[in-house]
This record gives structure tokens, C-alpha cells and sequence, in this order.
């Protein structure tokens, strides 16, 4: 880890550092114009304020921010595709949409203004872990509508770097690209680099002699353990970004040096945590749903939009001195928790599991279904060398190991099914972990 | 005098079992004899082929998990007590045998089993003292013809 004195820094990162009491002054004056920006012109939160008889002058500290409703994913789709816009079309330059999961896409917009401020946001994501314009940064987040690929690129360009717009996919290509142009850093989601790794295994391409030392990965949940098993099989550090279409993309937090926990770009946005099922604030360092209001967005502010990531939020000095307070690594997603016979599942939960048995996490994937009224948890795990045997006796033993370490976690008896390698799909972009297949 | 065996992992469904064969197939392997171990939702495939070496790598190269496993191969006489003369040699040996399979053919009344014990080498030394044959690679392609 690099000695965190002051002149280490990219000059864009001076934000990072500001004195606490200055932080606040400035999100409370960017709060003040965000709600009346968005009362002023956005229909649906002007009803919702009247509703609960609150006028956006009534926002006088940080804490009045409690006193706002909370806007979440269905405002988005029911007021598709424009309706929570702040600004006129001739004002917006950019659109974007996130895939959704049923039906329409969610829309979201940019001013160049909002542009500018992505562009800052992921240009200090890159500089908080060490990247300048010295790196050459391959970009194999998915150009489109997707807001990672474009959102990488501005922030590389912005810091100067050389940025190879590889977008998502072609594997192999990848590879190649890695090697001969000398990539010192990837900005891909986690599972994607893992099939990277299983990729140049596969093809005999030793990853660890090329220039590449450092990932930048985001737009999925993913655990501890993934860094571990990317850092040790690479030897590159592995970076963990955050952020969200709704809010801008990515670039929300990021992690520095010290790779413990992203820190919030908190002068763009202001995070709070609260208890998922009522609503009310945590308290400090506790676990729950992470809400974020946007402190400078112009085409389309939000207010407390619920994230539905899971995570604590710390007011630790970190020890590269920025002031940013920092989240925990999003391992799981109150709607990726799927619920079974009444238990809360998540997918993290079965990871660790798997990992009590076996040495290296193994590709799994959940299957849900209902069988004559009663919901089955199925989980498919892909058989490696490392587990193989030739007697029955052994493999049905593994199985019976990995059901009882399911069991222990979870509470709940999960039918375990050893699959050949290779049959679980990989996917290019987020891992599919859940396949819910009951009609509900 | 051991041979080899390769295990591979089979999910139980139709048409799991030809894509390893047809691979083998094309390649021109000969499979000396086989057997499948079957669990209730999936297999292990077994098999002694003449060019190990080269159908391991094919199938780890077609994503195959696999694994090479010591085997036993022994002339056993084919009238009654035959095989029993077999198992004493090993048990009073205190070698466990975990599975066991034969080849399709005979001759001068004696079959041929493929054996896999808990400890090879140790139940090669207690054929040996026996006098019973034990069938090595080279022996095993001559008798098959393969």
C-alpha cells in the first residue's frame, strides 16, 4: 500500500479530503437545491411533499432529510419514460436504461452538467486506487444504454489515461487485447473477470506476466471471498466500485488503496441506512438498506432513492485520510433475497456453505421451484478435479457434506445436485444466481 | 503390472453417456472394457482404454472432470470357487476391494476382472505370492487383440 501523503494525489481528488464540517455545509446547500429542484419540476415529488405536508424550505439541516418521502424503483417504471425528468429535452444530452427484469426499462437522463459531474466522480473513483494517466485501462464494461460502459470511459478519458473501449463479451479477444496492448487495469463486473481467469486456464495464458495490477469491479453483488480467489489466481488488486443507473451509474463509491469498503462521493450524494422493512434510520454502524439522494443532479434528481443493497455505513478515518465515509462491499440485495417456506435466502448465505466444504467456491446456481404446493430449494453445484472421485461412496458424501452445511446456514434442507463443469451458464455480465421457477 | 482407469462424472440424464464414447470414438480409442457406478442423480463412467494418456486429454480438453485411478486386472477361473480363490488372497491381506468389473471375453475357462482395491500395490504382492496372474497393460492388448 502505497504511504498516503498528501502530494501522492490526483488533484481532481481534493473533494475526497474536505474537513467534515465544510462536507456538510456543502451537502446541505446542494440538499436544499436538489428538493426544490426536483418540487419545482418533477410532478410526482411535488405530490408526494404535499401529501406529507412538507415544503422544500422546510429542509434546514441534513437531518430534516428524514422528513422526505422515499422514491423507489416502480416510480421509475410507472412514470416511464420521462416523468421524473427536471429538465427540458433541449437541456438533456444523454439517455440511458437499465435492463430491467419484466417489461419496460427504467430511463434515466443527463444534462451535460450531470455528464461533467459522472465523468468527475469515476475520474476520482480511478485515482482513489491508484490509477493515472500513465495506466492503460481496458474497458470491458458494456457500451449501449448500460451505464457502465459509457461511465468508465468518460471518467478514464477525464483522467488522462488510455482507455481500450473493448466493451463486454469475446473472450478470447479479450485476452489478446490484455496482453499485447500491455493493460495495466479492467473494468468489468467480478464474475465476468472470473470467466476471464477460467478462459486463460483454459488457453494456457498465464495472466499473472502481464502488466495488468488492478480491477475495477462493480454492477454486482459479490463477497470477500471472490477478491481473494481473483487476487491470489491473478495477482492483481481488485477494486470494488459502486454505484447505480438511478443514481448516475457507476462512480457512486469507490474504493481507495486500502481496500476496505468503498467511500461515498458523499459532496454528489448523500447516503443514509435504514431498516428495510420500516423504513426508520439505523443507527450508526448498523446494517441495512442503503438510500441515496442525489446532491447535484440536474435531469433527473432523486430523493432517498431506496437502493435495496444491504450494507452498514462507517464513519472510521480511513487510513488514506479521505473524509468520505465509507459502505461495506454490497454482498447481497434485499431483492436478491428470495424467501422459502417463509426463511429469508440469500445467495451470499449459500456461497459461504459451499465454502465450508470445498477449498474454492465452486459455480452454483439456486433453482427455486414449487412441487404440489411446497417450494424445493435445488442447488446446482458444477464438480471440480479438486472433488472428484471415482467411487460413488465419496461424490455422494461430498453431496450429503455440502446439503448439511447448506442446512446448518440457511435453516432450511436444500437438494444439492452435482453438475458437470461447464453446464452452469456464464454469464457476460451479471451472475445468475437465482432461477426462480415457481409461479407465485 | 497395474492399469490405469479413467473416472469421469456424468449427470443422469439421456444422452450423457455417447458424448464421452463419441469423442473416444472419433479419436480412434479403443475402449477395452467399461462400467457405470450410478447414483441416484448421477454417474461415474470407468474406463480402461489402450492410449490412456491421450483420451485423458481429450476429454479434460472437451470439459470432462477425470480421474486416473490404479486398477488390479487378474485371470479368475471360470467354474465355481474361482473368483473365491481371488478374494481370499486379498482379504486375509486386509486389502478392501471397492469395486469391481470384467472383461467380455474368455479363454481356456478363465475370465478376466478388473479390480480396485484400497491399496494396489499391496494386493499385487499378495496375487503375486499366491501364483495368481496378474494382467499388466501389454498382457491385457495382446489377450484383447486390441
Amino acid at each position: 500500500m502505497k504511504k498516503s501523503s498528501p502530494g501522492n494525489f490526483h488533484p481532481a481528488s481534493a473533494p475526497d479530503f474536505l474537513p467534515p464540517a465544510q462536507l456538510r455545509t456543502l451537502q446541505l446547500l446542494r440538499l436544499k437545491a436538489t428538493v426544490q429542484r426536483a418540487y419545482d419540476h418533477v410532478a410526482l415529488f411535488r405530490q408526494r411533499m404535499d401529501e406529507r405536508g412538507v415544503k422544500p424550505a422546510q429542509v434546514k439541516s441534513l437531518e430534516d432529510i428524514e422528513s422526505l418521502p422515499f422514491t423507489v424503483k416502480s416510480d421509475l417504471r410507472d412514470t416511464y419514460p420521462f416523468g421524473l425528468f427536471a429538465s427540458p429535452m433541449k437541456d438533456i444530452v444523454r439517455l440511458h436504461a437499465s435492463s430491467g427484469t419484466t417489461g419496460k426499462p427504467i430511463v434515466v437522463a443527463y444534462t451535460q452538467e450531470d455528464i461533467n459531474v459522472w465523468s468527475n466522480v469515476i475520474m476520482r473513483s480511478f485515482a482513489a486506487c491508484g490509477l493515472t494517466n500513465e495506466d492503460i485501462i481496458q474497458n470491458a464494461y458494456g457500451y449501449g444504454l448500460f451505464t457502465g460502459g459509457l461511465g468508465a470511459h468518460y471518467g478514464a478519458e477525464a483522467l488522462g489515461a488510455t482507455v481500450i473501449p473493448i466493451s463486454g463479451g469475446n473472450t478470447s479477444r479479450q485476452l489478446m487485447v490484455m496482453n499485447d496492448f500491455h493493460v495495466t487495469a479492467i473494468c468489468c463486473t467480478p464474475s465476468y473477470f472470473l470467466h476471464l481467469l477460467d478462459e486463460a486456464k483454459e488457453l494456457r495464458i498465464n495472466i499473472r506476466e502481464m502488466a495488468l495490477r488492478a480491477g475495477i469491479f462493480g454492477a454486482e453483488p459479490w463477497t470477500e471471498s471472490m477478491r481473494q480467489r481473483i487476487e491470489a489466481e491473478s495477482s492483481i488488486k481488485a477494486y470494488d466500485i459502486y454505484g447505480l443507473s438511478e443514481i448516475i451509474g457507476p462512480g457512486v463509491a469507490m474504493e481507495c488503496q486500502c481496500q476496505s469498503g468503498p467511500h461515498i462521493f458523499e459532496d454528489y450524494f448523500y447516503p443514509e441506512i435504514i431498516h428495510p422493512k420500516t423504513g426508520k434510520p439505523c443507527a450508526d454502524g448498523e446494517e441495512g438498506e442503503l438510500v441515496l439522494t442525489t446532491l447535484g443532479k440536474q435531469a433527473m434528481p432523486m430523493i432517498r432513492y431506496r437502493t435495496r443493497d444491504i450494507t452498514t455505513l462507517t464513519n472510521e478515518p480511513c487510513e488514506c485520510g479521505r473524509t468520505m465515509r465509507r459502505i461495506k462491499r454490497i454482498g447481497r440485495r434485499c431483492d436478491d433475497m428470495f424467501i422459502i417456506r417463509g426463511i429469508n435466502v440469500f445467495p451470499s448465505q449459500i456461497e459461504t456453505a459451499l465454502l465450508q466444504v470445498e477449498e474454492a467456491l465452486p459455480h452454483y446456481q439456486i433453482v427455486l421451484t414449487r412441487e404440489k404446493g411446497l417450494d424445493q430449494m435445488e442447488v446446482q453445484v458444477e464438480v471440480t478435479p479438486e472433488v472428484f472421485s471415482d467411487t460413488v461412496g465419496a461424490l455422494e458424501q461430498l453431496q450429503c457434506r455440502l446439503g448439511k452445511s447448506i442446512e446448518t446456514l440457511v435453516g432450511l434442507r436444500a437438494e444439492v445436485r452435482l453438475v458437470q463443469p461447464r453446464t452452469i451458464q456464464r454469464s457476460e455480465g451479471k451472475a445468475k444466481r437465482v432461477i426462480d421457477q415457481r409461479k407465485l | 503390472m497395474k492399469l490405469k482407469q479413467l473416472s469421469l462424472f456424468l449427470e443422469n440424464r439421456p444422452g450423457e453417456l455417447s458424448r464421452p464414447v463419441h469423442l473416444l470414438a472419433k479419436a480412434k480409442i479403443n475402449i477395452l472394457t467399461l462400467s457405470v457406478a450410478d447414483a441416484r442423480q448421477f454417474g461415474v463412467l470407468r474406463l480402461i482404454v489402450k492410449d490412456w494418456e491421450h483420451a485423458l486429454k481429450l476429454l479434460e480438453k472437451n470439459h470432462f472432470v477425470v480421474q486416473v485411478t490404479d486398477m488390479v486386472a487378474l485371470d479368475v477361473e471360470d467354474h465355481p470357487g474361482g473368483l473365491a480363490k481371488v478374494l481370499e488372497a486379498v482379504e486375509a491381506a486386509s486389502i478392501n476391494v471397492e469395486y469391481m468389473y470384467a472383461f467380455a471375453v474368455k479363454r481356456e475357462h478363465k475370465g478376466m476382472l478388473v479390480f480396485r482395491f484400497n491399496d494396489p500395490d499391496k494386493a499385487i504382492a499378495a496375487f503375486h505370492q499366491k501364483r495368481i496372474n496378474v494382467i499388466g497393460p501389454d498382457e491385457l492388448v495382446e489377450r484383447l487383440g486390441a
